[in-house]
């Protein structure tokens, strides 16, 4: 693919604003491979943000949007939330319209995209909160999985309904005492990942943010099988430092206790046959680039 | 002969009512072998034949000749045989997309999506399902997307009614949509069409609710005139929509400098102000291509009279008979129909009611929302009589109106009982 869409006109060039002169010169829509490692060498996606120093949302909004296989097609689907704050910054359509019914709208979204654009592939991906994706909008968010919609959902689970101060969501932990959960919560925390699986994704997963790797991995993974296959969910802890009481620097701290063996979020993952497959060729096909690669280095070291 | 001549000259000349379609596709044919056809040849340069349909199938034979890309269904009476027909259509290849939703809150967040991504978009609800999908509709105002969704209106209050009731229209008032209220099967018909082809309009851009009275329009079967079916409505074209179409083909452009959802400051402040200014705006700006496409925002008969009912719906039909009653008995009434909710045809009715003594506004609702709506208007409003009204649950029988005009004008005594005990 090519940048050829956010192509600026010669004419009007030194007029544009210096962070679309930047997006056209070095971001890395059309690039293979690309990834979490081009955070920081090359024009993000993300051109700043308003949420809270150290916020571990923020770099998962960045690793996400650096992990998109194809940034130049996908449109995102966004809720009310902390997320709703970052989207006006980023350089890829996205859509906020009402609080829960997200996965609703990247329904008709999809199948429209595909209607329209029978021979390109279109990307949606629904990001979300946790109060957005299992309370109010549970719901549609189950009843996307049950049709088999193609698109991925992605759940920024901070166990709590962050922008409107920290009352109780069906994420948050059982006993955590919250605002309107004033005796702790009654109880558990709803098993979403597994709701995933029996209600139809083709791969549903759940981990922090705390290895980019990992996560690039996830969503490459996610935003290609919901493609071919079917829906996809990632459930990413990113913990609001805020309402726990914990200081900007200790987010990636949080998300590491949470993940050792007995923690709330040690990573597990569902994924269908069908599903295996496409990751199985993904990694084949990506040591074959590299393998190519490192030849081509080769030849032009010996040249 | 010279005469004969310019008289057919002229025949050639095609009627123009509203700026004509320059879709690439016009003239095409479609894959179900259907030219995209401008909407003015549709219906003032080609034959309509008559059928006799009711309104369900009436919405499906509009829906078929509409070019949509999808709709959404759910099941709520009055509207499930209308919705589930244009199943049939999709089935039979004339829709893009077609599915059950899962209530009509997600129903009406996937049409957003649906219209997001460029497609012209219809769909059907009524009653309690209008109440459970209304916090999409300032969504979709707010966010400019032109998605018809047609209101089969039956009553919302518990205990539960499946009779046509008005009230939900009510609510959909501020919305920042624009709402129509069709009469007959054939108001129908031709709001549907008209109301995608204004409500796309670059200037206007808007969400339409073309409402009817449940089970009167919907279950009656009525005569229509049709234009052939060979013919269908250009497609939506969303690049002239006034804001981006979220398919990435164009240039991400940051839309904000920032969120200003949570700003407290006078940037802000104006923002929000001028954005829902700028609805209201857009939903006035639709008067120009409506009134030479509907004929007017009302039609008025007799308004030279006295005595005037001004109504909206099936109440305008009740009120036809009503006044054939009184003229029985030497009584003369005027009649002002309205088509228009919103944009409200606020001089319109003015002039029209300008001599009148009497305004009597029948109404299928117990709140009298529209005579509350004409009062607001009018000099002099206490001419206006806010009733009769029925409250779901039965028909506005035409001798209710008669006797009620009686009563208050004090042209003769009383036959029938009020059936809402005096309530206004």
């Amino acid at each position: 693919m090519s940048k050829e869409k956010i192509a600026l006109c010669e004419d009007l060039a030194d007029i544009m604003p210096p962070e679309y002169q930047e997006l056209v010169e070095n971001a890395t829509y059309g690039k293979e491979d690309r990834g979490w490692k081009d955070i920081g060498s090359s024009k993000e996606l993300i051109e700043q943000h308003s949420l809270c120093a150290g916020c571990p949302e923020s770099i998962a909004f960045r690793y996400i949007l650096a992990s998109l296989p194809n940034p130049e097609d996908t449109v995102f689907v966004g809720s009310t939330g902390c997320t709703s704050l970052v989207f006006p910054h980023v350089a890829v359509h996205n859509i906020h319209s009402l609080f829960g019914n997200q996965n609703a709208i990247a329904s008709g979204l999809k199948r429209t995209l595909k209607a329209r654009f029978p021979d390109v592939e279109k990307d949606v991906v629904v990001l979300a909160g946790d109060g957005a994706t299992v309370d109010i909008g549970l719901d549609m968010t189950m009843q996307s999985w049950f049709r088999q919609e193609m698109f991925t959902t992605i759940c920024f689970d901070n166990e709590l309904y962050a922008n409107t101060g920290g009352q109780e969501s069906g994420l948050m932990q059982k006993g955590f005492v919250a605002k309107m959960a004033p005796k702790g919560k009654a109880f558990d925390k709803v098993r979403l990942v597994e709701i995933a699986k029996e209600a139809g994704c083709a791969y549903a997963t759940m981990l922090t943010v705390s290895k980019p790797n990992r996560v690039e991995e996830v969503i490459n993974n996610a935003v290609h099988i919901a493609r071919e296959v079917g829906p996809t969910f990632v459930q990413l802890y990113t913990p609001c430092i805020l309402e726990i009481g914990k200081q900007s620097m200790e987010g990636l701290d949080e998300m590491k206790d949470s993940e050792q063996i007995g923690g709330r979020f040690v990573a597990r993952s569902y994924i269908t046959d069908e599903a295996q497959v496409v990751v199985d060729r993904l990694k084949q096909e990506k040591k074959e680039r590299k393998m190519a690669a490192k030849k081509l280095k080769k030849e032009m070291a010996v040249a | 002969m010279l005469e004969v001549m310019e008289v057919s000259e002229k025949v050639k000349e095609p009627i123009t009512k509203i700026i004509r379609s320059k879709h690439e596709l016009l003239g095409q044919e479609n894959k179900k072998g259907q030219i995209y056809t401008d909407v003015n040849d549709i219906f003032y340069n080609s034959e309509q034949k008559p059928v006799f349909f009711t309104g369900s199938e009436v919405i499906k034979e509009a829906i078929r000749r509409c070019s949509v890309g999808t709709s959404v269904a759910y099941p709520i009476t009055p509207q499930s045989e209308a919705a589930a027909l244009i199943g049939e259509l999709y089935a039979e290849g004339y829709l893009d997309e077609y599915f059950r939703g899962e209530s009509e809150f997600a129903v009406m967040g996937q049409c957003a999506g649906a219209s997001f991504g460029g497609h012209r978009v219809f769909t059907t609800t009524a009653g309690p399902g209008t109440l459970r999908a209304m916090e999409n509709f300032p969504m979709w105002a707010g966010s400019r997307l032109p998605i018809q969704v047609c209101v089969t209106c039956r009553g919302v209050n518990s205990p539960l009614s499946i009779q046509p009731d008005t009230l939900e229209m009510h609510y959909l008032l501020e919305t920042g949509m624009m709402v129509w209220h069709a009469e007959t099967a054939q108001d129908l018909f031709d709001f549907i069409l008209k109301g995608f082809i204004v409500a796309e309009q670059p200037d206007v851009h808007v969400p339409i609710a073309t409402c009817c009275d449940g089970f009167f329009v919907t279950h009656t079967k009525d005569t229509v005139n049709l234009p052939d079916e060979k013919m269908t409505l250009t497609p939506y074209d969303p690049y002239r929509s006034p804001v981006t179409c979220m398919d990435m083909e164009s240039a991400p452009i940051r839309m904000m400098r920032d969120p200003f959802v949570m700003k407290s400051n006078y940037i802000s402040y104006a923002t929000h102000a001028s954005w829902q200014q700028e609805i209201k705006a857009a939903v006035e700006r639709s008067r120009k291509h409506t009134i030479p496409l509907l004929d007017g925002l009302i039609d008025t008969i007799n308004i030279d009279r006295k005595i005037l009912i001004v109504g909206s719906g099936t109440a305008v039909s009740q009120s036809r008979e009503a006044i054939r009653l009184l003229e029985e008995e030497g009584i003369e009434v005027g009649l002002v129909k309205i088509k228009t909710i919103r944009p409200f045809p606020t001089e319109e009715i003015r002039e029209a009611t300008a001599n009148a003594e009497h305004i009597f506004v029948p109404e299928f609702n117990v709140a009298g929302w529209l005579a509350r709506e004409i009062k607001a208007v009018l000099p002099d409003n206490m001419r206006v009589y806010a009733g009769p009204h029925v409250a779901g649950g039965m028909t506005m029988p035409s001798e209710v109106i008669r006797d009620e005009i009686k009563k208050v004008t004090g042209k003769t005594a009383v036959f029938m009982s009020d059936p809402m005990g005096g309530l206004q």
